[in-house]
């Protein structure tokens, strides 16, 4: 066994363990910060994979802005105030959560992983996997990565929409 | 990876984290010195020559102190958020270069490496604030969040028009240049060593120190931790050990802003080239990595010493001010600052370019961030105050409650 190996599965279970903590929790709050301890690990199995453009991107937007963002929902909403699980949804929450595990497992069972990277003609390893994804992003993809800002963009004015309506009345 | 990396690796991060808490020990000295030449006080003048030896005495004061956990608070995130600040705040340090190619990790994605870690911290004060039970804390950390991520937008795209400029995330590249190739034209940028970033990219450098000082909570910047507002914000509950942490990594991120200035914008350890020689003993080789590194150090310790010298001549913002300075002014001129790099080597035209078109830019935005002060940051408050100063003893027409006013505070935000 490897180190690397050693290493893998010890951040594998980080994940899983806190994984299944953000959804068995009961405090909101903890369920977030899980969710973070979740996502850094996530991180860190992209740095055992030598993908390191991966894990920064990772750790930017997902360990910095997104769960700062939840977090910042969840504080700004006071959930003290109210009861701190909704238990009339759990039946369906559970069966929606069991369907889309079953479609990811699915979907990776059926494609044929080893073959992606000739597909995409993206090879994201090594010291060049950096400048692969750039040239693959804003060249052969740039169609749906524009996509993907676009929408972005449209959450974003959306928010903002729905923020001013509340705040001033008008 | 062998066993003797590993070993190397761990007497790096040892050395690193050692020069590091002698830095911030220091810096704290410097710091109420500068502070205290400011308001005309001695400063630190008991505890050895000059005060030297006071930031020790501070440091075996705070780690004997009682420490005390709110009654009410969440124990286990309340002795986490110190780490959770203190932590990234040593990790950025592994990425930067002391010398020619000297730093404990050389990263091909340093840039990246750097700002993603620093966005961590954030959390730490979001979870410090909220694990303390209290009000003030809450507030301070919710502003904190607020705060730090506006600013980091800026920070981010002025990094990006650096690895554009340099086409690399290496911060070695940054220092000691590349050969760029930009559609069909390839040329050399020279390094930092003749020309530093600041000359090249002065709006860039503007808008890198000003939001690096709010990403600090600096004054005046400070208003997550401002004591006649929401007392010491995040902080407030925590003493003893656990609020020395806080300030280590405060004293740390002051300092690694100041490397990552010198190292962006300052040439690292390159510019102004250090000498061959000091009294005819010859540096070259190993020795002048050694006289680059001191020489980085050296710069680093001014930027610091500038930000202290910020913190003790300006008042702090306002949280609206605050705001819209991110978001209406620095964010639209680091993208015009982006856009520019990138016309300019995009059409080959030289670097001289850069300065020429951003400076008067630069200048415009100045002058017209004085002349709307005035107008678009003045709160509802202030507006009320000065019309029943003018007409005490009148009914004021249209008079607003108490809760419109307070709700007005926030309609900037």
């Amino acid at each position: 066994m490897t180190a690397q190996l050693i290493i893998f599965y010890l951040l594998g279970a980080a994940t899983v363990l806190s994984s299944l903590g953000v959804v068995l929790t009961r405090n909101v709050v903890h369920a977030a910060f899980m969710l973070l301890v979740a996502l850094l690990a996530v991180a860190g199995i992209f740095l055992v994979a030598v993908a390191e453009f991966l894990a920064l991107a990772q750790i930017l937007i997902y360990g910095g802005a997104v769960t700062v963002v939840v977090l910042f929902a969840i504080m700004l909403t006071r959930t003290d105030d109210q009861p701190r699980a909704d238990h009339s949804q759990r039946a369906l929450a559970m069966l929606a959560a069991i369907g889309v595990f079953g479609l990811l497992v699915v979907a990776f069972v059926v494609s044929d992983v080893a073959s992606l990277e000739s597909a995409t003609g993206v090879a994201t390893d090594g010291e060049t996997g950096f400048e692969n994804l750039a040239l693959g992003l804003f060249t052969d993809w740039a169609i749906p990565f524009e996509m993907a800002s676009l929408v972005l963009l449209v959450a974003l004015i959306g928010a903002i929409m729905l923020a001013r309506n509340l705040e001033d009345g008008e | 990876m062998s066993f003797t990396d590993i070993l190397f690796a761990f007497a790096g991060l040892f050395g690193l984290f050692s020069a590091l808490a002698v830095g911030v020990l220091s810096l704290t000295w410097l710091e109420r010195k500068t502070l205290a030449r400011i308001q005309q006080r001695a400063g630190p003048s008991v505890v050895g020559p000059h005060g030297l030896l006071q930031p020790f005495a501070d440091a075996m004061k705070l780690v004997t102190k009682e420490d005390i956990i709110p009654a009410y608070a969440d124990k286990l995130l309340f002795w986490m958020a110190p780490v959770f600040v203190a932590i990234p705040a040593f990790l950025i340090w592994l990425a930067i270069p002391f010398g020619d190619g000297i730093a404990v990790r050389m990263l091909d994605l340093g840039l990246l490496y750097v700002v993603a870690i620093s966005g961590i911290g954030v959390v730490g004060l979001l979870m410090g604030g909220w694990a303390s039970s209290s009000r003030y804390s809450m507030l301070g950390g919710l502003r904190a969040a607020a705060q730090l991520v506006s600013y980091e937008i800026p920070i981010v795209i002025v990094i990006l028009s650096i690895a554009v400029l340099v086409q690399s995330l290496s911060l070695d590249a940054v220092i000691a240049g590349n050969t760029i190739t930009v559609g069909e034209a390839t040329r050399d940028l020279p390094g930092q060593g003749l020309i530093p970033f600041a000359f090249v990219m002065p709006m860039g450098f503007v808008i890198f120190f000003i939001a690096g000082l709010a990403e600090l909570g600096r004054t005046p910047f400070d208003i997550h931790h401002a004591e006649s507002e929401v007392v010491g914000g995040p902080f407030v509950e925590y003493s003893g050990a656990h609020w020395a942490v806080f300030f280590l990594a405060e004293y740390l991120n002051t300092f690694v802003i100041s490397a990552l200035i010198v190292v962006l914008f300052f040439g690292g350890w390159s510019w102004p080239s250090p000498p061959e020689s000091i009294f005819g003993h010859d540096l070259s080789g190993t020795t002048t990595n050694f006289v680059g590194g001191a020489w980085f150090v050296f710069k680093s310790y001014i930027v610091a010493v500038t930000i202290f010298w910020i913190r003790g001549t300006y008042p702090r913002l306002r949280i609206d001010q605050l705001m819209t300075f991110a978001w209406q002014v620095l964010i639209p001129l680091s993208f015009v600052n982006f856009v520019l790099i990138a016309v300019v080597l995009f059409y080959d035209w030289p670097l001289w370019m850069m300065p020429t078109l951003s400076l008067p830019i630069l200048i415009g935005a100045v002058i017209g961030v004085q002349r709307g002060r005035g107008v678009r940051g003045r709160p509802q408050t202030v507006r009320v105050l000065r019309r029943s100063a003018g007409e005490i003893g009148r009914p004021m027409p249209n008079a607003p409650t108490q809760t419109q006013i307070a709700g007005e505070g926030h309609a900037g935000d």
